[in-house]
């Protein structure tokens, strides 16, 4: 039997509500491929990103079914979800620094973890912070408050501290919007290099950018999966759907 | 995660003994009360204007002249509070600067917390003489002393509360009205109060509330006697100062002692009520707002 | 044909007569109301000077280290003090970690449902009950339903029933303060709501819950009603110091804020200023606590971490 793939929806719909945002999707996603996901604002990318790491259950009235699974579990039915949370980094759109220090910032996850040993932390930091292109700015003031970095660094210690679990899947969830495009240049280039131990699920309005980066990327508008497609496909002039097309070139979204 | 268990747990125990402390105060208050509350009825108890509970041979356990004691100190308390309470809300949050709104806001703060024994102190000590002087009266203590007391009590409330209703009046609301050429007394008095009236009568409950349940300064203040009275300087006896003043000497499940707490249900439930509309007033400006 | 509504002046921007007399009816108005304004802030300020003056002769080191004479109508106010002390460090004991963990509950773990609506219903009616209520509650559940008798643990229970609901209230806006995205940030990593609690949400409102319980500090020494019937007495003397004074499952304590209820009320032969010292000792008390309160906050404001 072959192994089970790294992530798997199957028949995933989601409803905050009355209001349906997923409408029973399914798709599935390679180990250490870089899975791009496309598509115009409120077409539930989002919202399908917390239902893999089950943030979704901490909004009121947002309801499941069908099944995500993880290599092979489904991830509703885990009992520790703490530690599928560990296993996936999820990096939001917004940059978000913790009122804690830099250091403080990225050694937050193994710290509750339970990692207490200070020089494996030390390690840890840095190479998190080397990894989110942060680590020359800040660090010789790694002692300074978080919530005090411009926008931009918030972005990439948000990176840090997703990476700072050591995650098997990584979600980056519009990540650029904060930062200018060399930092941003960077930052893809350390994803090339991460997908060799890590599964990337890169959300983005720019098509671009999925097309720099992804292998095989999704179009999910409205909720539902319009193409899912090898990159040579999808951004070519001959998409499988007429309005993959129109998306990516720029004509709606 | 068990210890996360055990946290959530007790976390869990403590929002609900906030339940637990409601119920509690209106069941114990209510259990010592209850043998004598079947023999209360509307006419030996509320409307009933005897009170001479330690009456040798038939007490009589009339709470009406203790009723219009409560109610009419809180109602001329009222009268004064909410004039200045209001006017003084207004400054506060249309005609004032920063800095002085700063001073203010902690002078308001000051005030609420002066405790009622002291404020009943300065009643019987400061006013007193003063009012006798002034108006001629021969006791200092009475319903008018107890109302300048309460109305300085609830003025705070009155104050923050509706402070904050005209602050939640959009400012768009402002702009258009001087726009149209209105004046800040204008804008206040034809868009402002209007639009804030239900945070406005919220912030007045909510004094009421509070002045319905004052204690010790209308018990120093007021006079201290169970008669109804024909002019604002006659001594009156609210529910609150019939309690603390007569619970000591009442032997424990005596009549005396049961009706006592039955007056405290009373309260409870006078408050309940009062506090009940204030907050549901307020959740209704919460819904309207954008 | 009628005249305009508004003049209109032949020189424009003029100050034409209606524009003047809405000028000075805007003064007008601005003075009527800043007059209701002082109206509040003169008062307190006269009384609480007349206060600390009349009783300034009486308060030496004397009035404030020394038991009272002639059952309380003369000497000092130590028990008073001491008593007090003891009543608000019982009651916070009680009051602060229950109400903290309350509101971190309503705050943090309550799904917005009926339940939840109870609870802050019930919160809200704790804050409004009359004081006196309080120790009628405390007369019938911790004197005699719980047999704690007259004691400085009952007044001090009932006290921390009295300061919880407001404890609650004010934990809950600190609480709130907090954004929302920290907390979000803090489960993307795999933190269990409890470690985000303590780890971050509750670090970083301490400082607002902390103003609250200040405040019901204050609030606690100034209150009769609740404990005059449960467990504070007229005249009890101390002797000797040490830490454990009372023993509060069976002794009384004495309080300032009944002491001077006794002293104006009913104690006989009292000099007027020794009246006034005491009422001046429970404002400063209590007002120091609460300017306290108040700078704490301010400088609050300052340090903000974000």
């Amino acid at each position: 039997m072959a192994a089970p793939r790294k992530i798997e929806a199957e028949d995933l719909r989601l409803s905050y509500g009355a209001r349906e945002v997923l409408h029973g999707i399914s798709f599935h996603i390679e180990a250490n491929e870089i899975f791009g996901i496309i598509g115009p604002a409120q077409s539930g990318k989002t919202s399908l990103l917390r239902c893999l790491n089950r943030t979704i259950e901490f909004t009121p009235g947002a309801t499941t079914s069908g099944a995500i699974r993880v290599d092979g579990h489904d991830v509703r039915r885990l009992k520790n979800v703490y530690e599928l949370r560990r296993r996936i980094g999820m990096v939001a759109p917004l940059p978000v620094g913790l009122p804690l220090s830099i250091y403080d910032n990225v050694a937050f996850a193994p710290r509750c973890a339970g990692l207490t040993s200070r020089s494996e932390l030390d390690g840890l930091v840095e190479q998190c912070l080397r990894q989110a292109a942060l680590w020359d700015e800040v660090k010789d003031r790694l002692d300074s408050l978080g919530t005090k970095l411009s926008g931009g660094q918030q972005q990439r210690l948000t990176i840090a501290r997703a990476l700072s679990h050591q995650p098997e899947i990584l979600c980056l969830d519009e990540f650029s919007i904060a930062i200018d495009p060399v930092t941003t240049m960077r930052i893809e280039d350390v994803l090339k290099e991460l997908r060799r131990s890590v599964t990337i699920i890169l959300v983005t309005n720019l098509t671009q950018q999925a097309r720099r980066l992804a292998d095989r990327t999704m179009f999910l508008w409205n909720g539902e999966i319009i193409e899912l497609s090898t990159n040579e496909v999808i951004f070519s002039d001959q998409p499988k759907d007429r309005r993959t097309y129109e998306y990516v070139n720029g004509i709606f979204g | 995660m068990a210890a996360e268990r055990a946290m959530e747990l007790l976390i869990k125990l403590c929002g609900f003994s906030a339940i637990v402390f409601v119920f509690g105060i209106f069941f114990f208050v209510l259990r010592e009360g209850l043998p004598m509350l079947p023999r209360l009825t509307p006419g030996n108890f509320l409307f009933n204007f005897e009170w001479d509970p330690s009456a040798s041979g038939s007490p009589k356990f009339g709470v009406g002249a203790l009723l219009i004691g409560s109610v009419s100190v809180t109602v001329l308390a009222m009268v004064i509070a909410v004039p200045f309470g209001l006017g003084a809300a207004v400054f506060v949050s249309e005609f004032c600067g920063r800095k002085t709104k700063e001073i203010l806001k902690i002078v308001i703060e000051l005030l609420a917390a002066i405790p009622s024994v002291v404020w009943g102190f300065i009643g019987m000590s400061v006013l007193g003489p003063v009012i006798t002087t002034v108006f001629h009266v021969p006791l200092g203590s009475n319903m008018f002393n107890g109302a300048v007391l309460l109305a300085l009590m609830s003025v705070p409330i009155i104050v923050s509360i509706g402070e904050d209703s005209l602050k939640a009046v959009p400012d768009s609301y402002r702009e258009a009205a001087l726009a149209l050429g209105a004046t800040r007394w204008q804008t206040v008095y034809r868009v402002l109060l209007p639009a804030a009236k239900n945070g406005l009568l919220a912030a007045v409950l909510l004094g009421v509330g509070r002045a319905v349940g004052e204690t010790m300064a209308v018990l120093m203040a007021t006079g201290h006697s169970a008669r109804i009275p024909h002019s604002i300087f006659d001594p009156v006896q609210t529910l609150t100062a019939t309690i603390a003043a007569e619970l000591g000497e009442a032997r424990q499940g005596s009549d005396h002692y049961q009706v006592l707490f039955v007056i405290g249900v009373l309260l409870f439930a006078i408050t309940f009520v009062v506090n009940l509309t204030a907050d549901l007033v307020v959740k209704g400006i919460k819904r309207k707002s954008p | 044909m009628s005249a305009p509504a508004i003049a209109v002046s032949p020189v424009p921007f003029a100050q034409t007569r209606h524009a003047r007399k809405k000028q000075r009816a805007e003064r007008v108005a601005r003075c009527f109301f800043g007059a209701m304004a002082g109206a509040m802030v003169i008062p307190l300020l006269l009384i609480v000077g007349y206060v600390v003056i009349k009783g300034a002769p009486a308060m030496s080191w004397e009035f404030f280290t020394a038991n009272p004479r002639r059952g309380g109508a003369a000497g000092g106010i130590w028990p008073a003090l001491v008593g007090t002390l003891y009543l608000i460090a019982i009651s916070l004991c009680v009051s602060a970690p229950v109400g903290v963990l309350a509101a971190v509950y309503l705050n943090e773990y309550a799904k917005d449902n009926w339940f939840t609506r109870i609870v802050n219903l019930a919160v809200v009616n704790l804050a409004g009950v009359p004081s006196i209520v309080h120790g009628l509650f405390g007369l019938g559940a911790f004197v005699y339903a719980m047999h704690f008798g007259k004691s400085v643990l009952s007044a001090a229970l009932t006290l921390s029933i009295m300061t919880l609901p407001v404890i609650i209230a004010s934990t809950k806006e600190a609480l709130a303060a907090v954004p929302l995205s920290f907390r979000e940030a803090c489960w993307n990593v795999g933190a269990t709501r409890w470690q985000t609690i303590r780890r971050i949400v509750l670090p970083n409102s301490i400082s607002g819950i902390l103003t609250g319980v200040i405040l019901q500090v204050s609030r606690a020494a100034g209150e009769t009603a609740p404990v005059m019937l449960t467990g504070v007495a007229t005249f009890k003397a101390i002797e000797g110091s040490g830490l454990f004074l009372y023993n509060p499952f069976s002794e009384q304590c004495m309080a300032l804020s009944m002491h001077l209820f006794y002293i104006r009320t009913q104690a006989s032969g009292v000099k007027e200023e020794l009246s006034f010292a005491i009422a001046a000792t429970l404002l400063g008390v209590v007002l120091l606590v609460n300017v306290t309160a108040i700078l704490f906050r301010l400088f609050l404001r300052s340090h903000k971490k974000w």
